[in-house]
């Protein structure tokens, strides 16, 4: 099979090239001599099948970060049919020094200029085929984004792969020797075939920038915008949350039920009151998720995140943090585990290890689940999105307490240096297939956590034989009793410590356990818990799911990414113990007051 | 008339072409490939809140750097 890869600087729009090629069928792979796992896809290109990769973007095969390491091992030990240079053509100007850099290298490759939409806005104009034959690579003008010149594009590439030979992999490191001569080769290139305007300014994008990075209203807007889209989330995501719980209930008392009534009871509950329960619980959710990822693909790519890292980096600075640590914050709201990832592109190992100290504090999508269905449960409609707002406002208070704390450990004086690219908005079409993307992430933890976690449950509340399930006299009632000598102090009772227990492996789990713990589905599971909770306890259930512990797949990635026993073992340590100090402090505090 | 300064001397709306980086080669690459060579002109946008980094634009590029790596910079103005 031939094997491509696609390389280009940071928003170059390499990804978008990669979704539009592979479509959806991107998976994540292990690649010989990279310890990190990369997007590829299979494709039929040029009646073969050839495999497309996708590399982290970097600024410079030269380069000493991690991702750019990353890149130098791939091309190390892999050999590679055709590389596909991705550069934004707006910036052919600098970004031609990858291409030069290949070329001295001497892999098969063909240039695409990507964002021709935007450099034709500007006045840009480029001979692409000028361009090409002094590079000496087959150079082609597209959008990657909106599909303009993607057919020849594609042309482009069936043919020059099928005239490409294997390169053999390069074998020393040393072949990436620095050459003096390709910035002079660059000077000369851009001269012949780019003609820029004197005046070319994204005016738009200037104008923009006046206002969301005004010296006083940037940091308030910020906030602000970040206000709105929960409130938006919750406002529109909790009514959606209910129609899905709803319509499974349905499905559940109409044709499950009777469907499933034959069995013995043993098993009948377990398909019911386990599995189905669990998994429907946490299935009812999905919209929630979906609509939260439509507002951060829109927010990641609009390219405010970056202005983002430009207000808050002389305050992270004090922190022993930067930019890049707030701008992982904000997409470990995401997921966590991406956001681990992203610190690759630090150096210095005493801030990417602070980094990732902070990002599990990330209230990401899956616990905001959990905090959707414990808010709505407890709190009135309006106060719920106030709520849910604060317990953002906790993942900051808690990055402040956890760096400042540990920031004479991990100590960096790194220089840093981050593109500011124009705004931009996403197509409908790169939204649904996010969308899509996090309905399929959703289903395979579904399949993998989720219904092992319940049935787990199911098995801990139904057990020994015969008794009251969940009772105290169950396996999970002996396993809350044992813990809640050190959790009742937080307000957390047995049924929710059970939960915990599971949250650990997946946060999505906790809604799932606690509707098999307490047997129930949908709004009576929440009325179920509103009667046995006060909020009180309930805020002190969420500020410990927030902090104890990120999921598994978190603590496997920090683990993995830090190489380090030691350091996970305090990554581990220090959230717990924050955790019981917080929601303790909480508790007590509120119960003192007389709430 | 010109004189050098160090590009963190700028005020925002002043422009300046880049005459000298002083940094280690690590950094250099990256200044390089974000726009930073010899005499490229460029213009400091904006400073962010609280003695943030730089907003400076060169050609079709907007960089943010920080103070005291701008210090590092020689700008011929």
């Amino acid at each position: 099979m031939k094997r491509i890869a696609l390389i280009g600087m940071p928003n170059a729009g390499k990804s978008t090239l990669f979704n539009r090629m592979s479509g959806a069928s991107a998976k994540v792979a292990n690649w010989p001599g990279v310890t990190v796992d990369l997007l590829s896809a299979k494709l039929l290109i040029a009646g073969q099948m050839a495999e497309l990769v996708d590399l982290p973007g970097i600024y410079d095969l030269h380069g000493f970060s991690d991702d750019e390491q990353v890149v130098r091992h791939f091309l190390c030990n892999n050999s590679i049919d055709l590389v596909l240079i991705v550069a934004n053509a707006t910036q052919v100007d600098r970004q031609l020094t990858l291409a030069l850099q290949l070329k001295s290298l001497g892999l098969p490759a063909v240039l695409l200029l990507n964002m021709a939409d935007e450099a034709k806005q500007q006045g840009i104009t480029i001979n692409a085929q000028q361009l090409g034959e002094e590079l000496g690579y087959p150079a082609t003008l597209l959008s990657a984004k909106y599909g303009q010149g993607y057919a020849e594009t594609y042309k482009l590439i069936e043919s020059e792969l099928q005239k490409s030979e294997a390169m053999p992999t390069l074998s020393l490191e040393n072949d990436f020797a620095v050459d003096q001569a390709v910035e002079d080769k660059l000077e000369q290139i851009i001269r012949h075939s780019v003609d820029v305007p004197v005046q070319a300014g994204h005016s738009t994008t200037e104008k923009i920038d006046k206002v969301m990075l005004h010296p006083w209203l940037g940091l308030p807007l910020f906030f602000g915008i970040m206000f709105l889209m929960f409130q938006a989330v919750y406002t529109l995501g909790a009514p959606l949350q209910d129609s899905v719980a709803w319509l499974l209930e349905g499905f559940r008392d109409i044709a499950l039920a009777p469907l499933l009534s034959g069995l013995p009871t043993l098993l009948n509950s377990f398909l019911l009151e386990g599995v189905f329960d669990g998994v429907a619980t946490v299935a009812s959710f999905v919209p929630v998720i979906i609509l939260f990822f439509l507002f951060m693909a829109i927010i990641e790519d609009s390219g405010y995140l970056s202005r983002a890292a430009f207000l808050m980096d002389a305050l992270m600075t004090k922190m022993g943090l930067d930019g890049r640590s707030f701008v992982m914050l904000l997409m470990g709201f995401g997921c966590n585990v991406p956001a681990l990832m992203g610190t690759r592109t630090m150096r210095s190992r005493g801030l990417r290890l602070l980094t990732m100290m902070v990002i599990p504090f990330s209230l990401c999508s899956a616990r905001l689940q959990v905090f959707v269905f414990m808010t709505t449960a407890l709190f009135a409609p309006s106060q719920a999105p106030l709520v849910l707002f604060s317990l953002y406002m906790m993942t900051f208070a808690t990055v402040i307490i956890t760096a400042l704390l540990f920031k004479g450990q991990f100590n960096s004086q790194e220089p840093f240096a981050l593109e500011l690219p124009p705004y931009r908005f996403p197509t409908t079409r790169q939204m649904l297939l996010r969308g899509w993307h996090e309905i399929r992430h959703f289903l395979r933890r579904a399949t993998k956590f989720i219904t092992l976690g319940v049935v787990l449950v199911w098995i801990l509340t139904h057990m020994p034989f015969g008794v009251e399930p969940a009772s105290a006299a169950s396996w999970s009632g002996w396993i809350g009793e044992f813990m809640s000598p050190i959790l009742s102090p937080a307000g957390i009772n047995p049924e929710l410590t059970v939960a915990l227990i599971f949250g650990f492996v997946a946060k999505e789990i906790v809604i799932g356990a606690l509707a098999v713990i307490y047997g129930l589905e949908g709004s009576s599971l929440m009325q179920g818990i509103a009667q046995q909770i006060d909020w009180v306890q309930a805020y002190s259930f969420m500020l410990f799911t927030l902090i104890y512990t990120p999921c598994l797949a978190t603590v496997a990635t920090l683990r993995a990414e830090a190489k380090s026993a030691w350091y996970t073992a305090l990554s581990l340590a220090w959230p717990m113990t924050l955790a019981w100090t917080i929601s303790t402090g909480f508790y007590q505090t509120a119960r003192y007051l007389g709430y | 008339m010109t004189t050098l300064y160090s590009l963190s001397a700028l005020s925002p709306g002043q422009s300046a072409t880049v005459q000298a980086l002083h940094v280690d080669s690590g950094f250099q690459f990256r200044l390089n490939a974000l726009g930073f060579r010899i005499g490229k002109p460029l213009e400091l946008i904006r400073i962010a809140p609280f003695n943030g980094p730089l907003h400076i634009k060169l050609g079709n590029t907007e960089v943010m750097l920080r103070r005291q790596d701008a210090a590092n910079i020689e700008v011929l103005m």
